[in-house]
C-alpha cells in the first residue's frame, strides 16, 4: 500500500488504494465523541441552563427558609388583658400585652382582631379565664398552665415531619432528575432515529458506542447536577450554621449522590433502549412510560412509607427505588454499616444486567422504522 | 476497488436482492440505476455495513472488507438526515472526529468543503434553518468531510437544481480523481448516462448490466449506422446488412461488422456524394427499458 502525505488543498486523499491505515475509531474514543456531544447540546440549551439555576435557588432557599422560617414566623401572641392582670403577663415570655379597660374591653378586643387572645379574671382556680374568639390559643393556655414534669426516652429521634419532608426531598430530586435526563436522552436518541443521521453513525461506528456515548454524556450530566444540589444543600446548611444538615444529612447526601449516579446509568441505559424502539418523536410518550412508571414508584412509596423501617429495608435493595430508600434509612440510622454497601453492590448488578437488556435493544431497534418496535420483538433472536 | 460478490438478502420473504455481483473501480463514477424498489438502497446499505446480507460478500482490494475500511467510506443514505439543530460546521467537524479524523483537521477540511459547496455564509447556521437544496449540500459535505476511501451516495443528486448538480458533481469528480471509487444510485438516467464512467442496471434485485457505457451498449445492441446520401435504397441489397429504417436518401442499418458497415460506406461513394456517415448510438434509456423489462 502506497501512503502520499495528504495534500491539504486537493479534496480527499492522495493514495489510491480503498483501504488504508487509518483505522476506526477506537471504541471508546467514539463514545467519548458522542458523549461530548451531549453534554454541549445540553450546556448550551438556555431551557437547561435556566432550570438548573431555577432548581438550585428554589433548593437553596428551602434550605435557608428551613432554619430561619420557623423564627420569622414566630411572634409573639398578642393578649389584651386589663390592668390588673397585665403585670402577671408581661413576666411571660412569648406575649405581647395588649392594655384594656375591663372584660368587656377585652372581648372586643379579640372580636375585633386587634388580639390574637385575652385573659380576664375568673373564678377559677387559676383566678383567670382565657378568652378566644371560636378557639382558645393552645400556647397561651400552656403558658398560664402548670405542665407537669416531662421525661423524654429518645430526644434525638428523628422528628417525623422532618422525615416526611426529607423524604420526600430525595423522592423528589431523584424523580426530577431521573425524568429529566431520562428524557433528554430519550429524545436525543430518536432525533437521531427520526434524521435518520444514525444510518451515517452506524456506518461509522458500533452501535453500542453510540449508546455508551449517550449514556455516559446525561450521566454526567445529571451527576452534576445532583452534586450542585448537594453542595448548595451542604453549602446552605453550613451557611445557616443549620446542626441538622451537617450532623444528620451530611452522609444520606452523599450516599444519595452516589446511588442516584449508578442508578441513573442504568435508567438512561433503558431510557436509550425504549426511544430507540419508535421512529417519531410523537411515539416517545407510549415507549417511555413503563420506565416513568418506574421511577415514580420509589417517589410514592418513600411519601408513604417513610417511617415504616421493613417497607424502607425492601425498598433499599429493589434497584429503582434504592437510591431514595437507602438515604432515608442513613439518615433514620436504621442501617448496619454494610446495608448501603450491599444495596451500592445490587444496584451495580441490575445496571450491568440493564446495559446488556438495553445495548441488544437499541441495536437491534435503531434501523427499524414505521409503528414501534415490541419489546418483545426487540430482545428475541 | 470494491466489489460486491454474489449478495443476496431478503425480508419477509421478499428477496430484494439475488446474488448481486458488481464491481466499483478505483478513479471512476461508477452509476447505479434501477426503478424503484430494484435493490439499490439495500445494496448500498449493505457495502456500508449498515445491513447484514443472507449471503454473499463485499471485498475491498480483492480481501473481505472490514469495520476499519468501512470507517473510512463516506456515505449519503437515501433518507437524508444530520441533527437538525446542530449547526452545520459543527456537525460536520463531529461526524469527521466520528471517523477518526482529528479536530483541527476536520475542521479545515469542514470549512473547504463548505466553500466548494457555495455554504460558507451559512457555516454557523442551524441545519433546520437551510432551503432543503442547502440541506443537501451539507449532506455531501458530510460524506465528504473525512477524506473518504470511497464514497457510496444514494440518489445525491436529488432535489438539486442544475447549479447545484455541477457543484455536487465537480466535488465529487474531485473525489474520483484521488483514486477513491465512487458508487452513486440514480434514477435519473440522463443524468448518469452524462457522468458516469461506468454503471450497473438492477433489476428486480438482479444486475442486468454492468461495464462502460461502451461495453453495455455492445453488449446489449447490434453496432448501428446512420447514412445520408442521395438514393439509400441499394442499402438493402449489400449482404451482411439489415435495414432497421428507410426514408429515401436516409438510412438506419445494422451490420454484421465493422467491414460489412464499410462496403456500404465504399458502394454509396460510387453511388453518389454521402452527407453523413455515423454510427448510430442508442440512448441508454432505451437500453435500460429494454434490460429492466
Amino acid at each position: 500500500m502506497t501512503t502520499t502525505a495528504p495534500r491539504p488543498s486537493a479534496p480527499g486523499r492522495a493514495d489510491a488504494s480503498v483501504a488504508n491505515d487509518r483505522g476506526r475509531t477506537r471504541f471508546a474514543q467514539a463514545a467519548g465523541i458522542v458523549a461530548q456531544r451531549e453534554i454541549m447540546v445540553q450546556l448550551r440549551s438556555k431551557a437547561f441552563i435556566i432550570s438548573t439555576l431555577i432548581t438550585l435557588a428554589l433548593v437553596f432557599g428551602a434550605v435557608l427558609l428551613s432554619s430561619i422560617g420557623p423564627e420569622l414566623f414566630d411572634e409573639d401572641t398578642e393578649v389584651a388583658t386589663t390592668a390588673e392582670i397585665a403585670p402577671t403577663l408581661e413576666a411571660l415570655d412569648g406575649l405581647a400585652v395588649v392594655p384594656a379597660d375591663d372584660a368587656d374591653a377585652v372581648r372586643e378586643a379579640v372580636r375585633d382582631g386587634s388580639a390574637d387572645a385575652g385573659v380576664i379574671a375568673g373564678d377559677g382556680p387559676s383566678g383567670l379565664v382565657v378568652v378566644g374568639d371560636r378557639e382558645a390559643d393552645g400556647g397561651l393556655i400552656q403558658l398560664l398552665s402548670v405542665t407537669p414534669e416531662v421525661e423524654l426516652l429518645d430526644p434525638n429521634a428523628p422528628d417525623p415531619m422532618l422525615t416526611y419532608f426529607i423524604g420526600l426531598a430525595f423522592g423528589l430530586v431523584f424523580f426530577m432528575s431521573a425524568m429529566t435526563f431520562g428524557q433528554t436522552i430519550a429524545q436525543s436518541v430518536v432525533e437521531e432515529k427520526q434524521s435518520r443521521i444514525v444510518e451515517i453513525m452506524l456506518a461509522t461506528v458500533p452501535a453500542r458506542a453510540i449508546l455508551a456515548g449517550k449514556v455516559i454524556g446525561n450521566s454526567v450530566l445529571a451527576f452534576g447536577q445532583i452534586a450542585l444540589i448537594a453542595a448548595v444543600t451542604l453549602i446552605g446548611g453550613a451557611l445557616t450554621g443549620s446542626q441538622l444538615l451537617l450532623d444528620g444529612l451530611g452522609m444520606p447526601i452523599v450516599w444519595f449522590v452516589v446511588l442516584f449516579t449508578v442508578g441513573f446509568i442504568m435508567l438512561a441505559a433503558l431510557y436509550a433502549a425504549a426511544a430507540a424502539l419508535v421512529s417519531r418523536a410523537e411515539d416517545l410518550g407510549s415507549a417511555t412510560s413503563p420506565l416513568i412508571f418506574l421511577v415514580m414508584i420509589p417517589y410514592f412509596l418513600v411519601i408513604v412509607f417513610n417511617n415504616n423501617p421493613l417497607a424502607l429495608q425492601i425498598m433499599s435493595y429493589v434497584p429503582f427505588s434504592a437510591p431514595v430508600a437507602v438515604p432515608m434509612r442513613v439518615y433514620l440510622q436504621t442501617t448496619e454499616w454494610w446495608e448501603p454497601y450491599l444495596s451500592l453492590g445490587v444496584l451495580a448488578l441490575s445496571t450491568v444486567l440493564a446495559i446488556a437488556i438495553a445495548s441488544r435493544i437499541y441495536e437491534r431497534s435503531l434501523l427499524k422504522t414505521g409503528s414501534m418496535v415490541k419489546w418483545r420483538d426487540a430482545l428475541k433472536r | 476497488m470494491l466489489s460486491i460478490r454474489s449478495i443476496s438478502r431478503s425480508f419477509k420473504g421478499h428477496q430484494a436482492l439475488e446474488d448481486v455481483s458488481f464491481d466499483v473501480r478505483d478513479g471512476l463514477m461508477t452509476g447505479f440505476v434501477g426503478a424503484n424498489g430494484a435493490g439499490k438502497t439495500t445494496a448500498m446499505r449493505i457495502i456500508l455495513g449498515v445491513l447484514s446480507p443472507d449471503s454473499g460478500e463485499v471485498l475491498v482490494d480483492g480481501r473481505p472488507v472490514t469495520a476499519d475500511d468501512r470507517a473510512q467510506f463516506g456515505y449519503m443514505p437515501e433518507e437524508r438526515g444530520l441533527y437538525p439543530k446542530m449547526k452545520v460546521h459543527e456537525q460536520l467537524v463531529y461526524l469527521g472526529r466520528l471517523h477518526g479524523v482529528s479536530s483541527a483537521r476536520a475542521a479545515a477540511r469542514a470549512d473547504e468543503l463548505l466553500e466548494q459547496l457555495g455554504l460558507t455564509e451559512r457555516r454557523d447556521d442551524k441545519l433546520e434553518s437551510l432551503s432543503l437544496g442547502n440541506q443537501q449540500r451539507a449532506q455531501i459535505a458530510a460524506a465528504l468531510v473525512h477524506e473518504p476511501t470511497a464514497l457510496v451516495l444514494d440518489e445525491p443528486f436529488s432535489g438539486l437544481d442544475p447549479m447545484a448538480v455541477e457543484t455536487t458533481l465537480g466535488v465529487l469528480r474531485d473525489v474520483a480523481r484521488t483514486g477513491a471509487p465512487v458508487l452513486f444510485s440514480s434514477h435519473q438516467l440522463d443524468l448518469v448516462e452524462r457522468l458516469c464512467d461506468s454503471l450497473v442496471i438492477l433489476a428486480h434485485g438482479q444486475v442486468r448490466a454492468a461495464g462502460t457505457r461502451e461495453q453495455i451498449r455492445a453488449a446489449h445492441t447490434r453496432p448501428e449506422w446512420l447514412l445520408e446520401t442521395d438514393d439509400a435504397g441499394f442499402v438493402r441489397g449489400i449482404p451482411g446488412i439489415e435495414v432497421i429504417d428507410f426514408d429515401g436518401g436516409h438510412v438506419r442499418f445494422a451490420a454484421d461488422s465493422d467491414a460489412h458497415a464499410d462496403r456500404v460506406l465504399r458502394e454509396a461513394l460510387e453511388r453518389g456524394t454521402v452527407r453523413s456517415f455515423a454510427p448510430s448510438i442508442r440512448p441508454l434509456t432505451e437500453i435500460f427499458q429494454e434490460v429492466v423489462r
